[in-house]
């Protein structure tokens, strides 16, 4: 690729990456911090791309590991909630169950999810569904699933047991759940 | 025999770590019963699908 194109690229790629830092940092300056740094890393990397695909995937790349940089960080500096007493607000939840643990009301089936992923304007309730569930959740489970990391290194960066880890993960889920039975699936029934 | 309640914290424990068989055997009994708790199972993958997605965009 010549400078003229990957420079392209990466332009165009640059709301998408604000967004995707934003939703895990929920801080613009923070955001726009972690996508600066990734693009000029991708500058100074551009002889390695073959084409705007790999541009695409080695950025994000980049992009994931300084956010996970920038939520290390915060978590050192003591600037992070505190996971270990995320009992309270498992409240809600417990309203999805009756007194013998059954379903209050049981979940349908959501009709044709795959086709929700090629929809633009899934991925908007989606994010905000992300955005909606109590931060303790959202932020375990960004952790686990858009960034990738693994439960034993988010325990450990979070200073949470295992069991504790995933129980917020589980809330995170049933939380997610609900929110997308409201305002996507449960709309098309 | 589990309740719902049970299930879903199983179905989620799923996805970190590998059931016993025990509690495998659990799950699947339960699923014989319980269609809210299968369809919890599926909308589950389903988020770790969506998820992933976000976090390695196709090019
Ligand atoms: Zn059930």
């Amino acid at each position: 690729m010549t400078p003229d194109e990957i420079q392209a690229a990466l332009a165009d790629m640059r709301p998408q990456m604000l967004r995707f830092a934003r939703l895990q940092l929920r801080s613009e300056a923070a955001a726009e911090d972690a996508v600066q740094e990734a693009l000029l890393a991708a500058h100074t990397s551009a002889d390695k791309f073959t084409g705007a695909s790999s541009v695409k995937t080695w950025v994000f790349s980049i992009l994931k590991n300084k956010i996970i940089d920038e939520l290390r960080r915060r978590v050192r500096e003591g600037n992070v909630m505190d996971f270990a007493a995320a009992e309270d607000e498992m409240k809600d939840l417990d309203d999805l169950f009756d007194q013998r643990g059954h379903w209050a009301a049981p979940p349908m089936a959501w009709a044709d999810p795959e086709a929700a992923l090629d929809n633009q304007q899934f991925w908007v309730v989606f994010e905000a569904c992300l955005d909606g569930v109590p931060p303790k959740h959202g932020r375990i489970f960004m952790m686990r699933e858009i960034l990738g990391l693994e439960t034993e290194e988010i325990c450990k960066e979070l200073a949470i047991s295992p069991s504790n880890c995933w129980v917020l993960l589980h809330r995170a889920r049933l939380g997610l759940r609900e929110c997308l039975t409201q305002r996507w699936f449960g709309e098309q029934q | 025999m589990i309740n719902c309640k049970e299930a879903t914290q199983l179905i989620s424990q799923g996805q970190e770590r590998t059931l016993t068989l025990a509690e495998r055997l659990a799950l699947k009994l339960h699923f014989l019963i319980c269609a809210g708790c299968r369809a919890s199972e599926r909308q589950f993958e389903f988020l770790r699908a969506a998820a992933r997605r976000i976090g390695s965009p196709e090019p």
